[in-house]
């Protein structure tokens, strides 16, 4: 039922034609489909912005034009017309008026996850009372950071208010003409994050909690910029365990992080949206840039993922280790079932001297999906004493889907060293029985198998998010086995 | 009766292992079952046990007043059956502690029970480690993973201290044992043993019955029982071995 839900108002949202005529009528909440100079005009019209930011997305757009569309990642999918989408849509307001109006699989699956019923509400956008929780635990946050120098608000927002800090380090990780996608995003972004840490702060809280609460309704694409200040510390998390009720298919965001001399930067992401159903119809297409610049002196970046969710995920999150001593880590657990595909690894690019980068890769893939690990270590001719060490795992359930790996090294400097290590398993019929032999059902089985696999990388999530990320491999695995 | 296998038909890949089996099981009593290899005593604990591939294409078995053939394996072992395996398989990643409660809380959902509060969970753990003079750290590592032989085969016997079943089918729990290891396991059954339980003992030699002794020995043979007596038949086969056994049956066949 949520499917075909899901597929009305896709079908609704993106063939629609608009109603309203569009060059007269500002106050509109929905541009028209498609995408031209105008509609990049009106996103940054809506948005109030300035004229330098304008200017940025036209730049963007106009980029965009020249490119084509990436083909060489291992996944498939019909053509995407970028004249049927729609590029701004103000954010929906909360329609459901309580959560019997909700599809119980999706309150089982938060049941499921153990997430209170404040959130449940929030996650399937059920009206909440003006007085909730979360309001003064927002405010609550923003004291606590502001104390500490620390900006934390929406992009909107920084355009407004820290322009300079903006107009200094956006697209300075991620250009918009890095790709196809990234220039989509720099074109049409509708909002995101903004997070700056002062020199020698270290980040009192998790900036997960408060952006769990805020998270909702960012739009499809999304734009994170996060600065690090030398000395620095900051532990972000984005996304949500719990599955989102989502409009929109196509998602092109940008993760931009610098850090100074010293400074670390863990992000950590958990990403479920809404993966198409057994049948391969639907889904969310993620189609993901994240960087980070270690710019500084002995900064590291650590990106940790669990990623369950969306259609197709097509993101490298990486780390280019400039500052001498610099750390790139990159820890990764991918999940597809059903006819999902993922093409997801990293890019490790050693250029300052005795740069370490590690990369640990859990591939889990199921039913008929695809699952690749695409993954770079680039060692430039300055990066003396580099090191890296990869390894790449794949965990297979059943015989009818793939596992893929494609390890790039490319290495310039003698005194480097590139170690990669790689296995192939299957969950055994041996271990199921075992675990059925001591009462265990075969889905809780797979279940401990997966996360036993997994445990290298779980351990690395922040604990809050750990435990429902453990329940998370589970559900999105059951019935994968019959 | 606690388990009653009535006629008992088992085939594996369409060639029959089990050929009409008949056995019953007291509670409080300990049958050895004997036989050289390839007669089907591990294919008997796979079908009580319920294992994919081994087909019942007749008979029943009976436990506790149900007739599981139809039954799923974690159903059965729920209803309190446990195999002590031949060759514990290992589990990268999952701790003993995790698996232990897992499966411990499995059977308790099972029961109606809510899951074990931790505090109790741990006692529980301490007290039945001690039982198989189980190192401390073995349960901090991941189930079975490079564990020894001899550690796999008390982790077995460790498991079924936990979860107190009311059958326990020892499958050749004494192969590859030195004789340390195996007074440890034989100790860990005796001291479980109990009037309320019931435990088969598969082996192919006696010398765990010196330890574990019988009250009653079956020697299987072409996939069925063909000669039931004391303890003093594992003696008997001890000295004079299989081959007086297979004369017997083939004469009488």
């Amino acid at each position: 039922m949520e499917v075909q839900q899901n597929d009305n108002i896709l079908e609704q949202v993106t063939t629609s034609d608009y109603k309203y005529g569009f060059y007269t009528d500002i106050e509109n909440d929905m541009a028209p489909p498609g995408l031209n100079e105008d509609i990049v005009r009106f996103i940054s019209a809506k948005k109030e912005e300035p004229e330098w930011m304008l200017e940025f997305r036209l730049k963007a757009f106009r980029h965009w034009q020249n490119l084509s569309e990436p083909g060489w990642a291992h996944i498939q999918y019909p053509k995407i017309n970028y004249q049927d989408i729609i590029y701004y849509a103000a954010p929906k307001k909360k329609s459901l008026a309580s959560l019997d109006e909700v599809d119980p699989e999706l309150l089982d699956t938060f049941n499921k996850l153990g997430i209170s019923l404040e959130e449940q509400k929030m996650l399937s956008g059920v009206a909440v009372d003006a007085v909730i929780d979360s309001v003064s635990v927002k405010t609550t946050f923003q004291d606590t950071l502001a104390k500490h120098g620390i900006i934390f608000c929406s992009f909107s927002e920084a355009v407004r208010e820290h322009p300079e800090l903006v107009k200094k380090y956006m697209g300075s990780v991620v250009p918009y003409t890095d790709n196809y996608f990234a220039a989509l995003n720099s074109a049409v972004f509708s909002d995101g994050s903004f997070c700056f840490i002062p020199a020698g702060v270290r980040c009192p809280l998790e900036l997960s909690t408060y952006f769990r609460i805020n998270a909702a309704n960012t739009g499809q694409f999304e734009r994170t910029l996060i600065v690090a200040e030398s000395g620095s510390y900051v532990s972000y998390m984005e996304g949500c365990t719990a599955p989102q009720r989502d409009e929109n298919q196509l998602h092109a965001a940008i993760v931009e992080i610098v850090a100074m001399d010293h400074a670390e930067v863990k992000y950590s992401t958990v990403q479920n949206w809404y993966p198409g159903d057994k049948e391969g119809k639907g889904g969310v297409y993620n189609f993901v840039t994240k960087r980070g610049l270690c710019k500084g002196r002995s900064s590291k970046i650590s990106w940790t993922q669990v990623e369950t969710g969306s259609s197709i995920t097509w993101k490298y999150p990486s780390c280019v280790l400039m500052g001498d001593n610099s750390v790139g880590e990159f820890y990764s657990v991918a999940v597809t079932n059903n006819f999902q595909q993922a093409d997801t690894g990293t890019k490790m690019i050693h250029i300052g001297k005795n740069t370490r980068s590690t990369v640990i890769s859990k591939g889990i893939s199921a039913g008929r999906s695809n699952n690749a690990y695409r993954g770079l270590v680039k060692i430039l001719p300055g990066a003396v004493n580099a090191r890296n060490f990869s390894q790449c795992d794949s965990l297979l359930l059943g015989d009818q889907c793939g596992a893929h790996t494609f390890p790039y090294i490319e290495a310039k400097n003698e005194t480097s060293i590139v170690e990669h290590e790689a296995t192939t398993s299957k969950i055994s019929e041996d271990q199921l029985f075992y675990c059925n032999q001591r009462g265990i059902d075969t889905e809780k089985a797979i279940g401990l198998i997966v996360n036993g696999y997994a445990k290298e990388v779980l351990n690395k999530l922040p604990m809050e998010f750990a435990v429902e990320a453990q329940k998370l491999l589970a559900i999105t695995l059951e019935g994968s086995v019959g | 009766m606690l388990l009653n296998i009535k006629n008992l038909h088992v085939e594996i890949d369409g060639k029959e292992i089990i050929k009409g089996l008949n056995l019953g099981v007291n509670q409080g009593e300990v049958h050895a079952i004997m036989g050289p290899n390839g007669t089907g005593k591990s294919t008997l604990a796979a079908a009580i046990t319920g294992r994919e591939g081994y087909e019942i294409t007749a008979g029943e078995i009976w436990f506790k007043g149900t007739n599981i053939v139809d039954m799923e394996p974690d159903e059965r072992a729920n209803l309190g059956i446990f195999l002590s395996f031949q060759y514990p398989v290992e589990i990268p990643g999952v701790s003993m502690t995790n698996f232990m409660r897992t499966a411990i809380n499995a059977k308790r959902e099972y029961q109606g029970l809510p899951p074990v509060p931790a505090g109790e969970f741990l006692k529980m753990m301490e007290e039945k480690k001690n039982l198989v003079e189980i190192h401390s750290k073995l349960t901090n590592r991941s189930v079975n993973e490079g564990f020894s032989g001899g550690e796999k085969k008390r982790n077995e016997i460790f498991q079924m201290a936990m979860l107190e079943p009311s059958l326990a089918i020892l499958d050749e729990t004494d192969s590859g044992l030195d004789i340390d290891a195996l007074k440890v396991v034989a100790k860990g059954v005796n001291q479980l043993k109990s009037g309320e339980n019931a435990f088969v003992i598969i082996t192919h030699y006696q010398r765990l019955l010196d330890y574990i002794v019988p009250d009653f020995v079956h020697v299987l043979f072409d996939g069925k029982i063909v000669k039931t007596g004391g303890k003093n038949l594992a003696l008997e086969l001890e000295a004079k071995g299989y081959e007086w056994i297979k004369e017997q049956h083939l004469f009488e066949a």
